[in-house]
This record gives structure tokens, C-alpha cells and sequence, in this order.
């Protein structure tokens, strides 16, 4: 496995990816710091991400959760001087390390960004895009997959009739589900949520959470939002970032109702951030 | 003065700019035409030209133009594309790309007739090649590959960035993603670049004079063998284009009707230099179309 994802360049997508095994962690993260520079970003954090659950990081704007949830598919590479210390472990292999295959990574562990960004293709050619690069190639088996990755974003209804014109000329709420839809059809184990919904409207925000929910079956999730209820509804286990520091992490239930740390119960009241 | 006066001076200049602009443009396409358009016939663009006697044509000059314009874009198109994808992709920011960077601009600010000396010390004595369509073309190649290279960095930087992480995102390679996301969604503006480079290319006369030269040999043009010396696709003939004929029958030409010749001439190079824009943005905004899947 550890030599795996350091070779393997394209995955299985036909491989079943259920993980009914509750409880069991799928990250491990281990006094994690990520520097821009000469600034620290995260301060040296830990803690276990759990299987087939919804994990959420709530924080005020610059407190590191982002910054943190992009290095868990090294997608912090791309900014000029940015660099990680400490582990984060995924299939008993440090994901930061130098060796690793980062496109594989990324297949594996997908993200979603806060914006919709489709690309300027055909709502088909979206999903097919990085299908196709995987070595995907025939029609039947590409449509399959099409149908499929938008049944389970809850997007196949609206779009059936329309595959073949521009993603562009979906609303919003549909373009994210769009790109949710996309990340799902490379069949990943981890989903990366970078405030999926903060730019849509109420309904479509309703439509994305239910579909988050709907998902922890299949994928490990970890979200970061600015909207408290969003996390208290949808989440399993919340994390309160505050400076570049983990304050506290547990249940949801427990960080929404009775959070054992004094700047946790100050920020989801709504006293700061 | 009050701020609703002086918006209302500002939207008044920046009106009269853009109304000067365009009388300067219509004036000059209405003075090409007038004065060109009654000499342009069939004959005109199939016959040669004549050196002596009136009632030449431009054919050759005419054929030699878009060759010369076709083998440029032939070498520059993908160098310039390639380089450009280098400087917005790949290069590390720091002292050695803003050399280049340096370069660039310095190589397609230079006068084109200093171009035209230097092709002449490379391209025509260096190889020994005499005066070629070939020699022409590299030393317009030496000003329309930075503009290409500059035109394709600009445009990619101005692909969305989310765009890309997107792909990345889907364990989709730098290069893959380049090839099917970041060129695709820069393709317009690479396009109107090229075309923009390309209409400079066509009128171009001075870099010409000393590199592709003033004479074009008996062409025949059922003579497709590209190594034959009456073939016009022979890139190692010497070949006198439109702009430089322009040039030449004004300074030198011994023929009776100049007048008609040039005039003719230049509504010609201005006709093909319109056509040929809004064919290529024509021909961009199909491909366009295809690729992005919008109606």
C-alpha cells in the first residue's frame, strides 16, 4: 500500500469504495505546520479525520483551515513558497513527503472549492475530463459513469435532457453540484470541501448540504464553513480553528452544546470572528 | 467644479478620442479605397508585374505575401506559443525570467529595418542562401516571436486560476492540463495576438529589402515541386512581396502607370489584411464555440 500510491498513476475506478467500518480513521495528522514564507499558517496540529464521516473546520477568516485543508491534497504546492512539516498520514504513508505521487493523491483525495468552477465544456465533457486522463475511454463506460457521478449529485434530473450544452449555462447551485458531481466520478475516498456553499443561494445551499450527508456513505468528508448552523447540521465531528491553532475538536453535538474550551463557546455564540 | 461637471468633461474626451480614432480610420481606408479600388480587376491580381511597360499586375507579389506570411507563422506560431506557455507556467519568478522577460520586449521593439540588416548578415550572406523567402520569413521571425511568446503569456495568465486548480484537483497533470484546459480557454486571446502579429507581418516591407528581396523569378504555377526554381513554392527563391512592390515601383519603377499600380497595391494589402482578420476571427470563434460547447 505505502508503495502504492507512490507508483500507482492511474487508479481503479471500478473498485467499490465502501468503507462501512465506522469510527476507523482515514487521516492522521500529526503536529502539522504549514508556512507562506517566513509566516507560520497552521501551528503544529494533530488530530485523527474519521472514515465515511463528515468532519468540519470552523474558524474566523485566517485562522488556518483552509490553509490546512489544501494540504491535505497538496494542493499548497501551486503557491510560490508555501511549504508543510509534520505527517499527515493516509494509507500509512506521510502525504507531504517529497515522493509522493501527487497526482495520484489527488484522485484519491478530491476537493471542491468555494467557488463553482466548472470548466468551459459541455456539462458531459466535465465529468469526462479527468475520466478520460485516468485512461477511461470508451463511450459506454463513460456515459455509465456521466449518469451515475450526477444521480448521486443530485443534478441527473435537471440535466439529462442537456448533457452536451455548456456547464456555463447552469445557475450556480448547479455548477457546484456540477463540480461535486466531478470529483465524485473519479470515485476518491476523501472529499475536500473548501465552503462549498458560501456563494450560492439558500436553496441551492439546502440542496448541496443534503447532498454532503448523502454522501458520507460512500466518502470520508471534511468541509470547511463559515456558517455555524451548516456545520452543526451536517457534521459528525467539528474542529474550531483559531490563529493557526487547533482549539478544540470533537463532536459535533459537544462543540455546539457544551465546547470544553471558553474561545470555542465565544466563537459559536457569535461573540468574535 | 463640481464632480457632476467634471464627469461630464471626461465622458465629453473620452467621447472625442474615440470619435477622432475612428475618423482617422475611416478617412484612410476611404482614401485607400477611393483611390485604389477602381484600379483592382481580374487582370490586376492574375497577371505579373512588368518592369517597363504598363498593365502589370500584382499576381506574384500577391502569392508571395501569403506565402511569406504562411511560412512565418509556420516557425513562430508554435515556438512562440510553446515559450509562452514556458514564461506563465514554468519559469520560477526571479532575475533570470525578468531577463528574458527583458529580452522579449527589447527583440520586438527593434526598428525592422535593423532586422533587415541583420538578416542580411545571417540569413542571406552567413548561409549563403542569396535573397529567399526563407530569409524573409526568419527575420519577420525575429519580431513576431516575441509578440507571440508575450500575446500567449498574457493570455494564459488571464485563464482563471480556479480553472486550473480545478484540474489539478482532479489528479489531472500541469502538462494535460495545460493541453486541455489552459490553452483551450486562452485560445482567443492567442488567436486575436497572431492575427494582430500577422497583419504586421503582411505590411511588412523594410525587414524584406535586404532578406526576401526585390525580384521574383518566372513563376509557374502549375509547377508544385517545391525544389524546382520556377515553383512558387520554393522557399529558397528570392520573392518581392506586396509591401515591398509598393516600395519599390515608387522609389524605382520604371513603369508608366505607378500610380495605378501602387494605389492598386496598397487597397489590395488593405482589402487582403481586413479579410484575412475577420476570417481568423471568424475561423476562432467556430473553433471556440466546439471546444467550450456554448451555442
Amino acid at each position: 500500500m505505502v508503495t502504492a500510491l507512490k507508483e500507482r498513476t492511474t487508479m481503479d475506478v471500478t473498485a467499490p469504495s465502501h468503507h462501512n467500518d465506522r469510527l476507523e480513521s482515514i487521516l492522521s495528522v500529526n503536529n502539522l505546520q504549514i508556512f507562506y514564507g517566513e509566516k507560520r499558517a497552521v501551528n503544529g496540529i494533530s488530530m485523527e479525520i474519521e472514515k465515511n464521516s463528515v468532519t468540519a473546520l470552523i474558524g474566523p477568516s485566517g485562522c488556518g483551515k483552509s490553509t490546512f485543508l489544501r494540504s491535505i491534497n497538496r494542493m499548497n504546492d501551486l503557491i510560490p513558497g508555501s511549504y508543510a512539516k509534520g505527517e499527515i498520514i493516509y494509507e500509512g504513508l506521510n502525504i507531504l513527503a517529497e515522493d509522493i505521487n501527487v497526482t495520484a493523491l489527488r484522485k484519491e483525495i478530491g476537493m471542491v472549492f468555494q467557488k463553482p468552477n466548472p470548466f468551459p465544456k459541455s456539462i458531459y465533457e466535465n465529468i469526462t475530463h479527468a475520466l478520460k486522463f485516468a485512461g477511461i475511454k470508451k463511450k459506454s463506460k463513460l456515459d455509465e459513469i456521466v449518469e451515475e457521478s450526477l444521480r448521486n449529485a443530485a443534478l441527473w434530473d435537471e440535466v439529462k435532457d442537456r448533457l452536451h450544452s455548456s456547464a456555463y449555462s447552469l445557475s450556480g447551485g448547479q455548477q457546484q453540484r456540477l463540480c461535486i458531481a466531478r470529483t465524485i466520478a473519479m470515485k476518491p475516498n476523501v472529499i475536500l470541501l473548501d465552503e462549498p456553499a458560501s456563494a450560492l443561494d439558500p436553496i441551492s445551499n439546502a440542496k448541496v448540504e443534503d447532498l454532503i450527508v448523502d454522501l458520507k456513505k460512500d466518502y470520508s468528508i471534511v468541509i470547511v464553513t463559515h456558517n455555524m448552523q451548516q456545520a452543526s447540521r451536517i457534521s459528525d465531528k467539528t474542529a474550531f480553528f483559531l490563529n493557526g491553532d487547533l482549539i478544540e475538536y470533537d463532536r459535533t453535538e459537544k462543540i455546539f452544546t457544551n465546547p470544553s474550551v471558553e474561545k470555542t463557546e465565544e466563537y459559536i455564540s457569535g461573540r468574535f470572528g | 467644479m463640481n464632480s457632476r461637471t467634471a464627469d461630464r468633461i471626461a465622458t465629453g474626451v473620452f467621447i472625442a478620442i474615440a470619435i477622432i480614432i475612428t475618423a482617422i480610420l475611416a478617412g484612410l481606408f476611404f482614401y485607400i479605397f477611393v483611390n485604389g479600388f477602381k484600379y483592382i480587376s481580374f487582370d490586376f491580381l492574375t497577371t505579373p508585374s512588368s518592369n517597363v511597360r504598363a498593365g502589370g499586375g500584382i499576381r506574384d507579389q500577391l502569392f508571395n505575401s501569403f506565402y511569406i506570411l504562411f511560412i512565418t507563422m509556420l516557425i513562430t506560431v508554435p515556438i512562440g506559443v510553446g515559450g509562452g506557455i514556458y514564461m506563465a507556467e514554468y519559469a520560477k519568478p526571479g532575475k533570470v525570467t525578468d531577463f528574458i522577460r527583458t529580452c522579449i520586449e527589447v527583440l520586438s521593439s527593434l526598428p525592422s529595418i535593423v532586422i533587415g540588416m541583420f538578416g542580411l548578415l545571417v540569413f542571406v550572406n552567413t548561409t549563403g542562401w542569396g535573397y529567399t523567402i526563407l530569409g524573409g520569413a526568419l527575420a519577420l521571425t525575429v519580431f513576431n516571436l516575441p509578440t507571440i511568446v508575450r500575446t500567449t503569456e498574457d493570455a494564459i495568465r488571464a485563464v482563471p486560476r480556479d480553472l486550473k486548480e480545478a484540474s489539478l484537483a482532479l489528479g489531472i497533470t500541469h502538462w494535460h492540463t495545460i493541453k486541455t484546459v489552459i490553452l483551450p480557454a486562452a485560445f482567443p486571446s492567442i488567436l486575436t495576438g497572431a492575427i494582430l502579429a500577422a497583419g504586421r507581418v503582411f505590411g511588412e516591407a523594410a525587414a524584406l529589402l535586404f532578406t526576401a528581396g526585390l525580384s521574383t523569378p518566372r513563376l509557374d504555377y502549375a509547377n508544385w515541386n517545391p525544389f524546382s526554381d520556377q515553383s512558387p513554392l520554393n522557399i529558397f527563391r528570392p520573392a518581392e512581396t506586396l509591401a515591398v512592390h509598393i516600395w519599390s515601383v515608387n522609389t524605382q519603377g520604371l513603369i508608366p502607370d505607378v500610380e495605378a499600380v501602387s494605389s492598386g497595391s496598397a487597397a489590395v494589402l488593405v482589402i487582403s489584411v481586413l479579410i484575412f482578420n475577420l476570417a481568423a476571427r471568424w475561423i476562432g470563434s467556430m473553433i471556440h464555440k466546439r471546444i467550450t460547447a456554448t451555442k
